[in-house]
């Protein structure tokens, strides 16, 4: 409430200022538009300026990497970086005819799928318990909150230090427990790991997400189902699952493009895409190819592979809550 | 088909007491209305009726079965709320029919179910619809329906018209009560609106701050309310109330100007006693002696006028005349009550004294 009072108290005192001293002045109305009111602005050069902070983020973080990452995607470079072919898709093919790509698309796949299920389901039983009545569910929002705002790396090195086979609390454990647990040399256990490692970041942002729109839902409406026969299961299936499914799906896209791009960092403290490379999704292997192996336009033409995923998933999820997931 | 009995039921949130003890036995097939001013109970009481909220002590009975540690499900009601509470995902057909395929009732008899409560509050044509795509009017048509193809033992109702605009408020109000005469469902209705209430309920329970205070039929309530809050509450413009006096000999209410109103019986144990006075704005007519009053404003409604005066003492004075107005603000004004449309109040407690 003080929040937008304040706004709205600036904002008044912004247009209530005398024109010469703003830029801005309200557009008298003409002939032409007589009813027009809109804010306009007295000097051109303005809203260029006001853009340009924006644009060159956008050219130097974005545009440029990506035109350079294509660029190179269709060239061959000798070892030292002196020379480059134009060699056409070569790059891609090489890439796509790979065994060892086509593998780790398989781990990136199941690596992906696993962590946003796994992601959501939690935070979404986390969330629906949070929304009931439970003591502490203050103290609880807070605390699930907070992995969101540690560190990929970060929060890998706390991930090791329980899971560690020699110095890991929990890895201990299973060893005493007489389970073979070791996942510098088990591939399968490693990946397990950085799926729980990964997923449990994006619990607390998908929680959030789950919750704002738990309780977007009236709670009139659960009552009458309620009184209309449904128990608590039925009463989630039939109305509060369709009614999440707007989140639902923002939550999905984003949760893959967090697991196709954003797990790097975690991959990378954990196990560096070993052992072997059962844990080597694609990003990590285009750090590998690129960085490590220097081999810049294998790993150029795998960027280009990905940027085209990833805005595939984008433009999948525009058009679907334009659409079809809105029912109010 | 129940009756529905309410046995001293209270609730407190913590310390606070919201229901204090209230107790009340409805008919079968009776129209119940609950009545009082926002935040006094209604709601709270509804809803424990519904099995929606805690009941934190005494019993409530629903066709003989004491229901107070069932579900809302087993409960055999349906309830009508403020905002409709539809599905907001569901279509029209699908909101009435919820309730029927959970209980496992065959395909065609839901179909047969619904399209007789469509027929009957004219949604036809609106079945293949979102609650979205429909008007306030329509979501609380929708709502209807959804409690009357259940076929419950009572309909429970929280302010369904009070989303509603004031023409549309009247129309759903005469179709509730003539859907009400037609299945004879017994039915709870809370509202904080006395034409509401006067117009629907066989008999109304007014409501504050927790406890009834008093229970009667709406003719009832209006001749003989049962305190200042219930006299006050019921008619418009509110009852005029002047503090007065009975006199020595019982026979009179001595007012602060002077006057003295003869008691239609007298009351002789109470001579002496200090008492409220209460007189309808609408009994007061115009005479050649009685009350002299300043005209301070006059309110011409059409079919009746609302003059607001002021005695010599000060206290204001109400006055509901039929017709248009035949005086001015700054005219004086004598009028006078019939002898039997006084209402006496103990001074000190507000409860009317009988007789
Ligand atoms: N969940 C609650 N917790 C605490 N107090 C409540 C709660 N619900 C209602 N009350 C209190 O109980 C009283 C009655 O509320 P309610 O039944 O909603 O009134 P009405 O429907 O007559 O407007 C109010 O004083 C309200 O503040
Ligand atoms: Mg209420």
């Amino acid at each position: 409430m003080r929040g937008v009072a304040l706004l709205d108290k600036r904002r008044r005192g912004f247009l209530f200022n005398p024109p010469h001293a703003s830029p801005l002045r309200h557009a008298q109305p003409t002939k032409d538009h007589p009813l027009q009111r809109r804010v306009t602005f007295d000097n051109r050069l303005l809203p260029y300026l006001l853009l340009a902070p924006q644009v060159a983020v956008t050219l130097v973080f974005f545009i440029w990497p990506a035109a350079q990452a294509i660029w190179q995607s269709v060239h061959l470079q000798d070892a030292f970086g002196i020379r480059s072919e134009f060699v056409w898709f070569e790059n891609f093919t090489h890439v796509l005819s790979d065994p060892n790509y086509l593998d780790t698309l398989k781990v990136t796949i199941v690596f992906s799928v696993a962590v946003t299920v796994l992601a959501m389901g939690v935070a979404l039983l986390l969330a629906v318990l949070a929304d009931s009545k439970i003591k502490g569910a203050r103290a609880y929002k807070t605390l699930l909150i907070w992995p969101y705002a540690l560190a990929p790396a970060v929060a890998a090195v706390l991930w090791m230090f329980i899971f560690n086979p020699d110095i890991g609390s929990f890895g201990r454990a299973l060893r005493a427990l007489g389970y073979d647990w070791d996942y510098r040399l088990n591939g399968g256990q490693a990946l397990v790991m950085v799926i729980m490692a990964a997923s449990w970041k994006q619990v607390s942002y998908n929680f959030i997400f789950f919750l704002a729109g738990l309780q977007a839902i009236p709670r009139s409406v659960m009552e009458a189902a309620s009184i209309d026969g449904a128990g608590p299961v039925r009463r989630f299936w039939t109305i509060t699952f369709p009614l999440l499914s707007p989140t639902t799906f923002f939550l999905l896209v984003v949760d893959m493009v967090y697991a196709f791009f954003e797990t790097f960092g975690t991959i990378h403290a954990l196990t560096q895409g070993g052992p072997g490379k059962a844990t080597e999704t694609l990003i990590f292997r285009v750090y590998q190819d690129g960085v490590v192996n220097n081999d810049l336009g294998g790993s150029s033409a795998q960027s280009v592979i990905l940027m085209v995923i990833v805005i595939a998933l984008t433009a999948v999820q525009f058009r679907f809550v334009e659409r079809k997931v809105h029912y109010a | 088909m129940a009756t529905v009995e309410i046995r001293n039921v209270r609730k407190s949130y913590g310390p606070v007491e919201a229901i204090k003890g209230i107790d009340i036995a409805i008919q079968d097939g009776e129209f119940l209305v609950l009545l009082g001013p926002s935040g006094c109970g209604k709601s709270t009481l509804l809803r424990m009726v519904a099995g929606l909220e805690g009941i934190t002590g005494g019993e409530i009975a629903i066709g003989g079965r004491v229901v107070n540690h069932l579900d809302p499900k087993d409960r055999d009601i349906a309830m009508v709320f403020q905002n409709y509470a539809l599905y907001p995902h569901m279509t029209v057909f699908d909101n009435m029919a919820y309730g029927l395929k959970i209980r496992g009732i065959p395909k065609a008899e839901i179909r047969a179910r619904v399209d007789r409560a469509a027929e009957i509050l004219e949604l036809g044509r609106f079945l293949d619809r979102r609650p979205s795509q429909l008007s306030g009017g329509q979501r609380q048509r929708v709502a209807m329906g959804r409690a009357i193809v259940r076929e419950p033992a009572a309909f429970l109702f929280d302010e369904p018209l009070s989303n509603l605009d004031a023409k549309l408020r009247t129309q759903m109000r005469v179709e509730i009560k003539r859907l009400q005469d037609r299945l004879g469902i017994t039915s709870l209705y809370v509202t904080h609106d006395q034409v509401e209430a006067m117009t629907l309920a066989d008999r109304i329970l007014v409501m504050n701050h927790g406890v009834a205070e008093q229970i009667g039929t709406p003719l009832e309530v209006y001749q003989r309310p049962a305190s200042l809050f219930v006299a006050g509450f019921i008619g418009s413009p509110p009852m005029n109330v002047l503090d007065g006096r009975i006199d020595d000999r019982g026979g009179a209410v001595l007012l602060p100007g002077g006057q003295s109103l003869p008691l239609p019986q007298p009351r002789p144990t109470e001579a002496g006693r200090p008492v409220k006075l209460g007189i309808r704005p609408e009994h007061l007519a115009v005479a050649d002696a009685g009350f002299v009053i300043e005209v301070e404003l006059v309110e011409a409604l059409g079919a009746d006028t609302v003059v607001y005066g002021r005695l010599p003492g000060g206290e204001a004075l109400l006055v509901r005349m039929a017709g248009l107005p035949s005086c001015r603000s700054g005219d004086r004004l004598t009028v006078s009550p019939p002898a039997d449309a006084l209402h006496l109040f103990d001074a000190v407690t507000g409860r009317r004294l009988e007789g």
